[in-house]
């Protein structure tokens, strides 16, 4: 960001050093950018809503809100219309202070994750060098909004849903911090766009598919960024069929759509970390990162590469959103004490494990291989080799089979895929 | 009063040590207007006292102001999920009264109409019981059958709802021409909808991890407290009265009946009687039903659909009972005539009833998302609670 408004200023013949209003333009680009992460997580939110709607109609069979707009794209517009002029409804014997401000905590938790999460190639706001660990701080801010909602509602459903919450997403915040770890040990920084850089193009590249730690650590990260999102299979704190509503039930109006925002916005956000740490970030395949530090060098990062660096990243987040999506309308939800359970009896041992593991493994194979086992691995070399089976062992088999289970399925039934009434 | 102080007095020292929670009149899954009274310590329950009688209509007191077939339409709506059976066990217990016979088409047809209604019934228990356990997709997939079940029927009668299908002497109207082969096709069609159902969500781990060794209601239990249908069957109870004291054309018929056997699956700590072998005898009484009407299109008898019944249907004096398997359990009317031309007393006992009472026991020490479950599995339905 600042790099950016340095040209910018350099641009306009000045000295960023000696300019006397270089810290107004920093001020004004830090607001600019505000404005605009927040505005692109509520939009994003409100057509992930729509989407959301879409795809469970479709697996269930039925056709979904398609009236407002072209195939319903504008129905979150009306909805955000609706909940602007509903009156904002404030229980007589709530905490009143408190439930005004609840929403505003959940809210500010989820938009200033975006200060680090990366959009593409030098596209986010800062380059925090402890990118990760903020992110994982300032995302603990939503269970405090949660809490208070569901204690100062004075609602008895708000007060479990509020408590459930509070477990479940502290409770989850172990496993998750334990494995974020792996690719920190993998990349060696905390920093999002150095995680990214060590990463490569090419999905053996990945961190995911380049140990078998990387990939355990991905599918425990994943289900504990489900348990923190309030995500089906987790999503006991708003259970509607125990807890009519949960923590929000006595939200009504813009209060409760903050609410949503943040719940819905935070699908980008997990998955956005999960692109990051694990999928290769913004890495465009068939562009090394030999070509790009040189690029670099020389000034000439073609512009081209940013977009594709953007569009790339774009991808592979709304792929793990949908993903998320199918699996909020494909299971059950799972009770407190199974809940429970699985995080502490399975998810934390193993996190440990594969974080102790991976160290190891990290120092194994800087004896075995050398200077070469540090950074990208080169095209055709023995560490790409494994790499590369091991990505069609644990990429592409399971990949194959769930894809011939599934037509499979589809054949028993009679049925046939059809996407014509869309 | 505070109603604090109203809480302590009513429900004992103990009131303080934990929440009180009133689950309904109005909360999304409790399938109609019940109230459940939660002593709840933490999430997890002391017990929780159902309290029932808010959609009482007073159908039985109806029965006695109305004529005998006048009352047929008011049966509808004691358990408007499976009407049909309703239907039936009226027209059965007047019939005792009047000593009629009845054709042996239209005791065909009452079976085929019931037996389609107890699918349809078992769909929607099914279905919201998944929907409890938070599945919300195998939902509209099991409403979704229902309505070609409630397209058959209405071919058949004309209603959708509330069937008013059965006369006092036979049914209202006989099978139109080209019912048959549209009823045989539907049956091969939900042949393959139960496989689909069981990948759905009948096998699905989270589903089976949830209800296994959950709320079990062991056989004894069961009998003492007057469970009946799939509920005492999934208690290991074998016993049917279609099979066991046959009614109508019931004794023609070949079938099963699936009792509980701890689907879930020792290693899971199911055990017999459990939430998931009451949903799992729901599921295979399913494909039995199927098989019924199978056997019921098969040997369809010609005749009439209606015994000769007079205008005015004035019985001897007397009292009559009848018992039919219904969708949930055993349905038992009792009428007694004075000799004029409305019943001096109808009554009729339900199976939600009976299941309401078991959940303050079962209830306790249970967690308060397992209570949902509870309810769902005994498949009670407010109406039938309430009549």
């Amino acid at each position: 960001m600042k790099e950016l408004l340095d040209n910018l200023i350099l641009r306009w013949g000045h000295d960023p050093a000696n300019w006397p209003s270089t810290q107004g333009v920093y001020l004004a680009g830090m607001m600019l950018a505000g404005v605009a992460l927040t505005t692109f997580g509520a939009i994003f939110a409100g057509l992930l809503s729509w989407w959301e709607r879409r795809v469970a109609a479709r697996i269930q069979s039925r056709i979904g809100p398609n009236r407002v707009g072209p195939g319903g794209l504008l129905q979150f517009l009306a909805d955000a219309l609706k909940l602007i002029g509903k009156e904002d409804l404030i229980p007589s014997s709530s905490d009143k202070l408190l439930f005004r401000i609840a929403p505003y905590f959940v809210m500010t938790g989820f938009v200033l994750t975006f200060v680090v999460l990366p959009f593409g190639y030098r596209l986010s706001p800062s380059y925090m060098n402890v990118g990760l660990f903020y992110v994982v701080s300032i995302t603990a801010l939503i269970v405090v909004g949660i809490l208070i909602s569901g204690w100062a509602s004075n609602s008895k459903w708000a007060l479990f849903g509020g408590i459930r919450a509070a477990a479940q997403v502290v409770s989850y915040e172990i496993p998750a911090g334990m494995v974020i770890l792996v690719p920190i040990i993998m990349a060696g920084s905390l920093n999002l766009h150095d995680i990214i850089r060590a990463q490569g193009g090419a999905p053996w590249d990945w961190f995911m598919f380049q140990t078998p730690m990387g990939y355990g650590a991905f599918f425990i990260l994943f289900v504990s960024l489900l348990a923190e999102g309030n995500r089906t299979p987790f999503d006991l704190p708003e259970a509607e069929s125990e807890l009519v509503s949960g923590y929000n039930t006595e939200y009504s109006g813009m209060r409760f759509a903050y609410f949503f925002t943040a719940e819905w916005g935070g699908l980008w956000v997990s998955s956005a970390l999960l692109t990051t740490l694990f999928l290769g970030g913004w890495q465009v395949p068939g562009v090394s990162i030999d070509t790009l530090t040189r690029w670099e060098a020389a000034h000439a990062v073609p512009w081209w590469f940013y977009l594709m660096s953007a569009a790339v990243f774009l991808v592979k987040v709304l792929a793990l959103v949908n993903v998320i999506v199918w699996i909020r309308w494909t299971f059950p939800r799972i009770r407190v004490d199974q809940m429970m359970t699985l995080c502490w009896k399975y998810l934390v041992p193993i996190g440990m494990g594969l974080v102790l593991l991976e160290a190891l493994t990290e120092v194994l194979s800087f004896q075995i291989f050398g200077e070469a086992a540090k950074g990208q691995a080169k095209p055709g070399s023995a560490r790409d080799m494994l790499h590369l089976a091991f990505f069609l062992i644990a990429g592409v088999l399971p990949l194959t089979a769930f894809l011939m289970k599934t037509f499979k399925n589809i054949q028993l039934t009679g049925d046939r895929v059809d996407l014509s009434n869309w | 009063m505070s109603l604090d102080q109203l809480i302590l007095t009513k429900f004992g020292a103990d009131a303080d040590h934990e929440m009180i929670l009133n689950m309904g009149p109005q909360h999304p899954s409790t399938h109609g207007v019940i109230n459940f009274v939660v002593h709840a310590d933490g999430e997890v329950m002391r017990k929780a006292v159902p309290q029932v009688g808010y959609l009482h209509r007073a159908i039985e007191k109806i029965g006695e102001i109305v004529t005998y077939p006048g009352f047929m339409p008011y049966t509808d709506r004691i358990d408007y999920l499976a009407a049909m059976f309703a239907n039936e066990g009226y027209a059965l217990a007047v019939e005792k009264l009047l000593g009629l016979q009845i054709p042996p088409r239209a005791q065909y047809l009452r079976a085929i109409s019931c037996e389609l209604n107890r699918v349809a019934s078992h769909l929607v228990s099914l279905g919201t019981m998944a929907m409890d356990i938070g599945a919300v997709t195998p939902f509209p997939y099991a409403l979704r059958e229902r309505e070609s079940i409630n397209d058959l029927l209405e071919a058949l009668c004309g209603a959708r709802l509330t069937y008013n299908y059965h006369r006092i002497g036979g049914v209202a109207f006989d099978m139109p021409e080209d019912w048959m082969p549209l009823c045989r096709k539907w049956l091969d069609h939900f042949e393959k909808i139960l496989g689909e159902w069981d990948r759905l969500i009948s096998f699905s781990e989270i589903f089976v991890e949830r209800l296994a060794g959950m709320a079990t209601i062991p056989a004894e239990m069961a009998i003492n407290y007057g469970l009946v249908g799939p509920n005492l069957r999934a208690a290991g109870v074998d016993f049917d009265l279609r099979r066991d004291e046959p009614y109508g054309a019931y004794p023609d018929f070949k079938f099963e009946v699936p009792i509980g056997k701890a689907y879930a699956g020792s290693h899971r700590g199911g055990q017999i009687g459990d939430c998931y072998d009451r949903f799992y005898c729901r599921v295979l009484e399913c494909r039995q039903s199927l098989e019924i009407v199978r056997q019921a299109l098969d040997r369809f008898p010609p005749g009439e659909f209606m015994a000769k019944v007079p205008r005015k249907i004035k019985p001897e004096v007397g009292e009559a009972q009848s018992r039919i398997e219904a969708a949930r359990g055993e349905m038992a009317y009792y009428v007694v005539s004075d000799g004029g031309e409305r019943a001096y007393r109808v009554r009729a006992r339900t199976g939600s009833f009976l299941a309401m009472g078991i959940i303050e026991e079962v209830s306790q020490g249970l967690m308060i998302a397992d209570l949902v479950a509870l309810i769902a599995s005994l498949d009670v339905v407010a109406p039938e609670i309430d009549r």
